[in-house]
């Protein structure tokens, strides 16, 4: 008796695992899919989107640049100690280009939010909740999805594809410092290597991540914010563990997708 | 009472982790009445009131609204349920990220057709109405307890709801504040009549607004009645709860509480009986508060009204018991005093009164008038005491005016 009992207890845990996580999944799908619809009920949010897209988007330049120039230099130094074994460093303008369009700007814009947007969505949304803000908008008759987290989707969704797409141009000249200022490539060649090289198709996958990065991003980052009542920590460290789960499981997550959406891409 | 209720909980039980917070409770508010709900600490009280409100939905048992169901409503007739609500939370739970201005305004601006000068217009009132100048712009952050806890008020008043629920609004304010909130409930009710339910710990000053007390202990309604019946309860849990809370003082005016002043009038009564020594009683009522709280605003009001009583104290011997009737009435009782002797102490009060440079400071604000009356009753030895309150109530007339 007692074994079957030890036998059992390890199978039960993992069932009970199990369900949590697919009850969560599915919430998490809800969660996203409500947020996402609620953009299009009328009147719409633009102010409240605005402002996101202020918080989410324009805060963010200046650190997405940063990583961005960074990047972009050290594709460029080892692309071009690898190439010059070759003898082929005018191929430097389109390795560079081909890993920072395909990869590395979706990527690490993402990483770079997360770090910057998501974790505070995260700990704000955490903070109205377990104040009673979220409980308030309700008694209120206002949807607190509607208003705290669709504006949050649909900023997302403007300005990670933005936020991309300077991260791949700043890139491509960090690689032309690197690269061509002290390196000595031909800046021509960088540049005309570049631009033949990467093509629309490039390009649109690049986006396509970014728009799927954006909505993994917010919606773990605004979810982990929003239940962080039921968690079995309370007050501030339930916000924190909030936060910090928001963060691991977002880059996570953000990297396991784009795998997946890499081999559906190329 | 033959309305049916507004809304009725029957048998709500509610677990939240292993405490069975409600456990078969059994309620009903009616329209138009500030029910007060009392009880300990943890005993589910503001539980209570998220069930009614619909943040909580009952594990068993039903929550009806005008006899309906609130389980059966479909989702447009739950949105216009909701509407017709407001909630004070315990912790104000305002929006840190929002102004004074932006706070109030939210429910409104909110609302499909919201026309930007009239939410502009009602918030201003509101903000007024609850003495809050000058914190428009400020955060929730910057602002103290008590100005939080009337933000929190005036958010809630702002959209002019049908039913307001009230998690102790008057938790952590001092006593002019404390009682002006008090005030402002009751007068609001008066005004808008709508519908309120308060959780607080402020006995009795609760008992002062509201027309139905309902006690919650263990997860069930202990006791549910008028103010009156509940000081009047037998059953020990609810008077040792009772005693244990109140204060011997009124905290606002210094005076006497209701049931220290109630236990007097009895004690000069057996006197009576007993060796045939007289007393009277007066009950003084400051008539237009509601206009001073209109003009000035509810702390100017409880302000004015604990002036009144300081003159009430100054004029009235040690032997004389003053305490706290109502939330506008002293009641003083005078041993040994005939009736003549107790119109010459009104007669003495209104003159101080009148000399004092407190009132007239109140005498500049532009059309306030308000007036003091007073009635007196000798206690003869065949007297009832409920009669002789009855008189006193009845007989009374105006002995003191300011006017400009």
């Amino acid at each position: 008796m007692l074994n079957l009992v030890t036998l059992k207890t390890p199978v039960a845990a993992l069932g009970r695992e199990v369900l949590v996580f697919t009850r969560n999944l599915g919430r998490l799908f809800l969660f996203f899919a409500r947020g996402f619809l609620l953009i299009f009920q009328p009147p719409f949010q633009f102010d409240k989107i605005r402002q996101q897209i202020f918080f989410i988007g324009m805060k963010s330049v200046f650190v997405i640049c940063l990583t961005a120039g960074f990047t972009g230099m050290v594709l460029g130094l080892q692309g071009y100690y690898a190439l010059v074994k070759y003898g082929s460093t005018a191929a430097l303008g389109s390795a560079v280009a081909l890993s920072l369009v395909r990869e590395m700007g979706p990527v690490l814009t993402a990483i770079m939010v997360i770090a910057r947007a998501g974790s505070a969505m995260a700990a704000e949304i955490g903070i109205m909740r377990i104040s009673e803000q979220i409980d308030a908008l309700k008694t209120m008759d206002i949807n607190p999805l509607r208003y705290l987290i669709s504006p949050r989707i649909a900023a997302a969704l403007v300005c990670f594809p933005l936020l991309t797409a300077i991260f791949d141009v700043v890139g491509l000249f960090g690689g032309y410092l690197s690269g061509s200022a002290l390196l000595g490539v031909n800046p021509a060649f960088y540049f005309s290597r570049a631009q033949s090289s990467v093509e629309t198709v490039d390009i649109i996958g690049g986006f396509i991540k970014s728009l799927v990065f954006a909505v993994v991003t917010v919606t773990i980052c605004c979810f982990q914010g929003y239940y962080t009542h039921t968690r079995a920590e309370f007050g501030a460290k339930g916000v924190s563990i909030s936060t910090t789960s928001a963060v691991v499981i977002s880059c996570v997550l953000v990297l396991v997708t784009d795998y997946v959406l890499t081999t559906f891409l190329l | 009472m033959t309305d049916p209720p507004l809304i009725q909980l029957q048998d709500v039980v509610k677990t939240l982790g292993v405490n069975r917070v409600l456990d078969g409770v059994n309620l009903s508010i009616h329209r138009g009445e500030i029910t007060a709900i009392i009880g300990k600490s943890g005993s589910g009280k503001s539980v209570l009131l998220k069930h009614i409100i619909g943040l909580l939905e009952p594990d068993g048992g039903s929550i009806l609204f005008e006899g309906r169901m609130r389980s059966a409503m479909g989702q447009p007739e739950k949105k216009a349920l909701r509407q017709k609500f407001s909630y004070v939370f315990q912790d104000t739970a305002l929006f840190d990220f929002l102004t004074v201005v932006e706070n109030v305004s939210l429910p409104l601006a909110e609302r499909k057709g919201a026309v930007p000068s009239e939410i502009q217009r009602r918030v201003r009132d509101k903000l007024s109405q609850l003495d809050l100048y000058d914190v428009d712009h400020k955060y929730p952050s910057q602002l103290s307890g008590g100005m939080k806890k009337r933000v929190a008020l005036a958010r809630a008043l702002v959209t002019e709801p049908e039913i307001v629920l009230f998690d102790e609004p008057t938790t952590g304010l001092d006593p002019i504040r404390k009682n002006a909130v008090h005030s402002m409930i009751s007068d609001y009710q008066r005004r808008f009549g709508f519908t309120g339910v308060v959780v607080s710990h402020e006995i009795p000053d609760i008992f002062f607004i509201a027309q139905r007390v309902a006690m919650i202990d263990e997860g069930r309604i202990r006791f549910e009645g008028t103010p009156e019946d509940i000081q009047r309860a037998s059953d020990r849990e609810v008077r040792n709860f009772i005693e244990g809370l109140e204060s011997p003082r009124d905290e606002l005016t210094g005076i006497a509480s209701q049931s220290i002043g109630q236990q007097h009038l009895r004690q000069e009564m057996s006197r009576l009986q007993r060796h045939q020594i007289s007393f009277s009683i007066v009950l003084m009522s400051m008539d237009n508060l509601e206009d001073i709280d209109r003009i000035a605003g509810h702390v100017a009001s409880q302000t004015v009204f604990k002036l009144f009583a300081d003159h009430v104290i100054q004029n009235s011997y040690v032997t004389d018991t003053c305490f706290r009737y109502a939330i506008n009435k002293i009641m003083v009782v005078l041993p040994d005093t005939d009736e003549a002797q107790a119109r010459s102490f009104c007669l003495k009060i209104s003159r101080t009164m009148r000399h004092s440079a407190l009132f007239d400071s109140f005498d500049t604000v532009r059309d306030v008038c308000f007036s003091v009356s007073a009635g007196v009753v000798q206690a003869r030895r065949d007297s009832v005491l409920e009669d002789l309150i009855a008189a006193v109530e009845e007989g009374q007339t105006i002995f003191y005016e300011c006017r400009k």
